[in-house]
């Protein structure tokens, strides 16, 4: 824990041990663990000198943070009005189906996490699916399947 | 890249923004400009590029011709699209496979790509030059207009197109009061949502007494729908930094945030790119251009919250604490960020500071109406055949936008309505299509401008499914603060979502719009007041959907899972086999050329059925 505790210190130190960067170190952390781990936060909150539960406080209240692992591949499904109006919330259904997880959750081999999201900013090209940065445009029902085999088609 | 030598004074950058001007009219080679925001990527754009990379090599065309890769253009249904200049030919949906005719027959030949080409529906005919295609020939580009024409990448491109222009005669011909002035007289109004004139905004600020102040460019761009200022963002942000940088001075700030949604990576790091760009050039940091003025420009990603885009709470994210917003006054000109006086303009806003300082307030003010002027920017998508970011003088009629510029519905389906204004907006029938489109107009019929998105919605759409989408968004997205707004948005998403499921009864609506009044009336930031317009909007020009809900438990758009039934219409139905593979309960049985059968016991209501038959054999109903 001690190498881990001086790598986190080290995204701390990069932004002057300030309280208002509270969610850029996060952010950070998160990029790093993929979640906030609570260990990790603990460290934080000594270093910033923010109680744990107003960290914790911030990382439930933004979106982007999680306070569980997540898995190896991020499978994020755009339900902005857009993508809804025209059937995004049916492909949804389709990825919970094909990978046997409920939205917000994460596969129990820990290869998959589904996520939602309000709105990418490609409303023009929905309904879209992001996996692992890769956008997709116009997903159908019938293409998620096809989807799915030719990104993990290596694993 | 060559080193960017500093620029020290306000008569260099003039010179350098004039050699740029020359180098741009005196290129010989054609450029292929290559649309590559986040939409032409995830069309695919990169790998056109990489292709075109390979044809120009292979064919040995490197001195006749360049790629210019810029954000994106608006016209997202025609992604990837190229420009070839300076012939202004127009190629739609290229694909990497068409790089070389590109280069051999356009470049080498001059010859136009006939199957490239856009088709105007109406008339049937190809169409080669960008101008004439009906989806740009009723808009007025002048903010967006620019993304075609530079690579956001590269600050000298910005020079080239007369960029920094305004920030010259900001600083060397105009007193603060004077710029104040001028974007007081131009009557320009906030593009985020509200639509304060940003004039008085800025004289606020610069009237209260402090040793510090704040600007912040509000990019938390959170409307589910509206995507311009990513592309803006993406697109050209130096225009945005401009106008930032000629806010600060009239203001009296010393320091700038641009406070961007963590969800737009492009567009985060192009602005990036671009800060360090002018901090390198001298046009940020200490003493700029030779002046006494001092400037800093800060990046803050926001973390997914959509309430940050409410000011107060966009402050407190800003200085690391949870996102909730407080009661104003004292509104933030007066005590923002940290305390200090602090203006706050969207991305679009400050986006338009360049032009009206260059073109004066009287040009921009020509455009537009009474108390609407300028340019808006809309995201036209949804039910729509030509989806895209389109730019239109205010005053335009909702009609205008939809069909001459839209291209109408795709499939022949029947308008219903249009949502304006995101999760704080309302939804506008059929009936009013020829509504002019200006802050006062949609607030008339129970909508707002919001940031600018437009959702086409067609007979398949179900506006009691509408609402209860916002609903289900502004419950999940609203701080808890206010008990009106935590508790109201979660009852009125629970009232409707009986309604869609069947289990809507009399009185559901009466309530429904008590409960919206409340909720408006006992809230504290724009969230909670705006958040019964989505109900009150469809309550108000949709009636009959929701009593076709309650009474007769039917879904007429066929939507609401709970009161509608898929089954197959047997004229119809060729026995091809084609909807028994895509469910996936094994729900259809049947054998070639036989007409298949549904069981219902089965059917989850999945929809892939209805999306695999071709021949409109499976009915919703």
């Amino acid at each position: 824990m001690e190498a881990e505790e001086l790598k986190v210190k080290s995204y701390i130190t990069k932004y002057n041990n300030e309280k208002k960067a509270l969610i850029s170190i996060l952010q950070e952390v998160q990029e790093e663990y993929n979640y906030l781990p609570q260990e990790v936060l603990k460290i934080v909150s000594k270093a910033l000198g923010i109680p744990l539960i107003d960290i914790i406080g911030v990382a439930t209240f933004y979106r982007a943070f999680s306070l569980e692992p997540r898995g190896k591949h991020l499978i994020t499904v755009c339900l902005g009005t857009a993508c809804h109006v025209r059937g995004g919330p049916k492909i949804l259904e389709e990825f919970e189906r094909k990978l046997n997880i409920d939205a917000g959750e994460t596969s129990k081999d820990g290869q998959f996490s589904l996520e939602t999201v309000a709105c990418l900013g490609c409303c023009a090209i929905g309904p879209v699916v992001v996996i692992d940065g890769d956008y997709h445009a116009q997903i159908t029902i019938r293409k998620v399947g096809s989807i799915l085999k030719k990104h993990f088609k290596k694993e | 890249m060559r080193k960017i030598k500093k620029i020290k004074t306000i008569k260099d950058l003039e010179q350098s923004i004039q050699s740029q001007i020359q180098a741009r009219k005196s290129e010989k080679k054609s450029v292929l400009t290559v649309s590559a925001g986040t939409c032409g990527q995830a069309r695919g754009s990169l790998k056109v590029i990489k292709s075109l990379e390979k044809a120009i090599k292979e064919q040995n065309l490197e001195d006749k011709v360049k790629i210019k890769v810029t954000g994106c253009h608006g016209f997202c249904e025609a992604e990837p699209n190229i420009i070839v200049q300076p012939v202004n030919i127009f190629y739609q949906k290229v694909q990497p496979k068409d790089a070389k005719d590109i280069t051999s027959e356009t470049i080498i030949n001059n010859k136009v790509i006939d199957q490239l080409l856009f088709t105007d529906l109406a008339t049937g005919k190809k169409v080669s030059n960008e101008n004439n295609i009906p989806f740009y020939k009723k808009q007025k580009r002048i903010i967006l207009g620019d993304n075609t024409l530079i690579d956001p990448t590269d600050m000298d491109d910005y020079l080239s197109i007369g960029g920094y222009r305004s920030l010259v005669k900001a600083l060397s011909d105009m007193t603060q009061e004077e710029i104040i002035e001028t974007v007081k007289q131009s009557g320009l109004r906030g593009r985020g949502g509200a639509g304060f004139p940003t004039g008085y905004k800025w004289e606020f600020a610069r009237k209260t007494k402090s040793d510090t102040k704040y600007i912040i460019c509000n990019a938390d761009e959170g409307d589910p729908g509206a995507y311009m200022d990513r592309s803006l963002l993406e697109g050209n942000p130096h225009r945005v930094l401009e106008g930032m940088i000629i806010g600060a001075f009239a203001i009296g700030a010393g320091e700038g945030y641009i406070y961007a949604r963590d969800e737009y990576p492009l567009a985060v790091e192009h602005i990036s790119l671009a800060i360090s760009k002018a901090e390198e050039m001298g046009l940020l940091g200490k003493n700029i251009l030779g002046t006494d003025f001092d400037f800093e420009v800060q990046i803050v990603k926001g973390a997914g919250a959509f309430v940050c885009g409410e000011e107060t709470a966009l402050i407190a994210s800003v200085e690391g604490r949870v996102g909730e917003p407080r009661q104003r006054p004292p509104f933030p000109a007066v005590k923002g960020l940290w305390g200090k006086p602090t203006n706050i303009n969207n991305v679009e806003t400050w986006a338009n500071i360049p032009l009206i300082i260059e073109k004066g307030a009287e040009w921009f003010s020509r455009i537009g109406t009474n108390g609407s002027k300028g340019t808006k920017i809309f995201s036209l998508v949804g039910k729509i055949n030509n989806t895209g970011l389109v730019e239109v003088p205010m005053g335009i009629t909702l009609r205008e936008i939809i069909f001459d510029i839209g291209g109408g519905i795709p499939g022949g389906k029947d308008f219903k309505a249009v949502q304006t204004g995101g999760p704080s907006g309302g939804c506008i029938p059929k009936e009013m299509l020829d509504l002019p489109v200006d802050y006062e107009s949609l607030a008339k019929v129970g909508s707002i401008m919001g940031s600018g998105g437009m959702i086409v919605m067609d007979e398949n759409t179900c506006m009691v499914d509408v609402a209860k989408f916002f609903l289900n968004f502004l419950r999940d997205e609203s701080c808890g603060k206010c008990i009106s707004c935590r508790e109201g948005t979660q009852r009125m998403w629970e009232i409707v979502t009986d309604i869609t499921e069947g289990k809507g009864k009399k009185g559901d609506l009466e309530f429904l719009e008590a409960l919206a009044k409340a909720t408006r009336d006992a809230s504290m930031c724009g969230l909670g007041q705006t958040a019964a317009n989505p109900v009150l909007s469809t309550i108000r020009h949709f009636k009959d959907e929701y009593e076709a809900h309650i009474k007769d438990k039917k879904c007429p758009a066929g939507v609401c899972k709970e009161l509608i039934q898929y089954s197959i219409i047997a004229e119809n139905c060729t026995g091809c086999l084609a909807c028994i593979k895509p469910c996936p309960q094994d729900a259809i049985t049947g054998e070639l050329k036989k007409v298949h059968v549904l069981d219902q016991s089965k059917c989850i209501k999945c929809g892939a059925c209805y999306e695999a038959c071709n021949f409109d054999a499976i009915k919703i109903e």
